[in-house]
């Protein structure tokens, strides 16, 4: 075990580490910050533009990137070693965001039945649901990661007092376009899932459209408005489509 | 009606499998695809025919199919009961399915996942380049009675009443897996401990993951330490929040929490498929140079399953009625004036 653990008793970041047998790991941070998101992003993109040979495929979650190699072809120190010539090779934590970003604006509706856990979620931010539900409304979130579920983005940040814990015991099933609550994050569903997080607001919205030309709708790096909208607008937004009255724009 | 299974009866877990999607981990989509993909190339070398064709998976027990044309298949995988028209037909090989016989697949005899064939594939529809339901993800359905699944033209020849020697994997036994970045976070006692423990596969577990059930105490980080979410793949070994192992399977999520004390070799990922629950496993790490030699020997195992087909040779005991066994040979004759 000594010849890949030895190199992971280091303390700093970026670091990489091997995954399994034929995957790497390159980590920016071990909590959550706006600049290891960036510096994720942003490697990963350079991995994608300048793929080093054996590279098979690559992805980034909050703080890290995941690099999986074909292991009967390429010797895994090549690619380890080519990962840390390209990490060696910038200041990652200063690059910019991703081109080609957009801003969303998605209808939700807080609370009611559709979103059950508007009052708890706002209860332990310490807010009564209606200020919960416009500080949210109001609030301009970035995709910090798509994962978990297919095309599901992790939204962020929220104000610290949103720092609120995932609950110890998971909900029943959410909808897919089900807008949740937890870690100063907001999580779009995908799929129809049980989860520990809060259900706080309801969407028309699909983020993921396995027959559609575009199948994996939103990117990191785009940027998200939940705005409120009335429960007979959200009806008539769920007839009209998959992105349920959702708009976009090219952020320049 | 054109070349397929009708599907008069299914198991709760019989779906379309192949190879998977691999490449989507960017997009949250974990690539899926058969629980034991040696199972699909095992078939595919039965039929002659490419390992990218898309096989029915049966989990735990099969179903009643009925073929519209004379079609070759291959029943691989976890032992199942096989009878066609009420005879008994040989597991790990290739026979010729009539039109209009009822084939039944009842349930395994060891391990979890068998494996139908069909000569030509099922040809379901692709979505996002691949045919495997990936029901985590909301792709594809289980299969259900009253189904009728397309089937490819077979390509791979004529031949049947081959048979194969499946590699072992489906009473548990030795797993090898290696350490990997997170391994550090437990202690090296703990590891230790891990690999000297017995572990039993829960009633817990299906195509996401499966629950290992320590003989002992359980196992956790170094003071309890959580760690951010990162990307998570099929084999990679998750110490869950109640200290019991849960080694993610191919259509695990693709991101998670938990701290992973290390992961199943690709190669020895079906044998942990295959454990039914109550079936006992050891996990034991070997280093990164006696993993690779391992997998390289399992590739080449792949790639020459095609040499190691031998004549099925059938046992008079155990057919029935010899005068339907000829009338199965009538229609291989028939088939092959086509």
């Amino acid at each position: 075990m000594a010849d890949v653990t030895g190199k992971m008793s280091q303390d700093t970041f970026p670091r990489l580490g091997r995954v399994g047998l034929d995957g790497l790991l390159v980590s920016f941070g071990d909590r959550l910050s706006e600049a290891a998101n960036r510096a994720a992003l942003a490697f990963r993109a350079a991995v994608e533009r300048d793929t080093p040979d054996g590279v098979e495929e690559s992805a980034t979650s909050l703080v890290s990137v995941f690099v999986r190699f074909d292991v009967l072809r390429v010797d895994p120190a090549g690619v380890m070693a080519a990962m840390a010539r390209l990490l060696e090779s910038r200041d990652w934590y200063a690059e910019a965001l991703p081109e080609g970003r957009r801003l969303w604006r998605i209808p939700t509706v807080y609370g009611t039945d559709l979103a059950p856990q508007l009052d708890e979620a706002a209860g332990e931010a310490g807010l009564s649901p209606k200020a919960a539900a416009a500080e949210i409304a109001a609030a301009r979130v970035r995709v910090q990661t798509i994962g978990f579920a297919p095309g599901q983005p992790y939204l962020g940040a929220l104000p610290e007092h949103w720092n609120i814990p995932r609950q110890q015991t998971l909900t029943g099933r959410v909808p897919v376009g089900a807008l949740v609550v937890a870690i100063r994050q907001l999580v779009l569903f995908s799929v129809s899932t049980p989860t520990g997080w809060r259900h706080v607001g309801q969407t028309a919205f699909r983020p993921f459209r396995p027959e559609a030309e575009v199948p994996f709708v939103l990117r990191p790096g785009d940027e998200v408005i939940f705005e409120a909208v009335g429960r007979g607008t959200y009806e008539r937004l769920r007839e009209a489509g998959p992105d349920g009255g959702a708009t976009c724009e090219v952020l320049r | 009606m054109s070349r397929g299974l009708i599907v008069h009866q299914a198991g709760p877990g019989v779906s379309v499998q192949d190879l998977g999607r691999p490449g989507y981990l960017a997009f949250g989509l974990s690539r899926g695809g058969a629980a034991d993909l040696r199972a699909l190339h095992e078939g595919a070398a039965l039929l002659g025919q490419a390992p990218g064709l898309a096989a029915l998976e049966m989990a735990g027990t099969g179903g009643t199919f009925e073929a519209t044309e004379p079609m070759r298949i291959a029943l691989v995988g976890a032992p199942m009961r096989a009878h066609l028209d009420g005879t008994p037909l040989a597991w790990n090989a290739s026979h010729l399915l009539p039109a209009g016989a009822r084939l039944v697949v009842g349930p395994a005899s060891a391990g979890v996942y068998g494996y139908l064939h069909a000569g030509g594939g099922i040809a379901t529809p692709e979505v996002l380049g691949a045919r495997a339901a990936h029901l985590a993800a909301g792709l594809g359905a289980a299969v259900s009675a009253g189904d009728r699944l397309p089937v490819g033209t077979d390509r791979g020849g004529a031949e049947t009443g081959l048979r194969l020697d499946p590699e072992e994997r489906f009473a548990g036994g030795a797993v090898r897996i290696v350490a990997g970045c997170q391994t550090g976070l437990f202690d090296p006692a703990d590891v230790a401990r891990f690999e000297e423990t017995v572990f039993t596969r829960d009633l817990r577990g299906n195509r996401m993951g499966v629950r290992l059930i320590p003989d002992g105490e359980g196992f956790a980080a170094r003071d309890g330490l959580s760690v951010l979410s990162e990307a998570i793949v099929p084999g990679d070994i998750q110490i869950t929040g109640d200290g019991v192992p849960f080694v993610l399977m191919a259509e695990s999520q693709t991101t998670g929490g938990y701290p992973r004390i290390g992961a199943v070799l690709p190669c020895d990922l079906a044998r942990v498929a295959q454990a039914a629950p109550g079936t006992r496993l050891r996990l034991r790490f070997v280093p990164m140079g006696e993993a690779l030699t391992a997998e390289r020997r399992a590739a080449e195992a792949r790639a020459s399953l095609r040499r190691r087909l031998t004549r099925l040779v059938r046992d008079p005991r155990e057919i029935r009625d010899l005068l339907s066994c000829q009338l199965i040979s009538g229609a291989i004759a028939g088939h092959e004036e086509e």
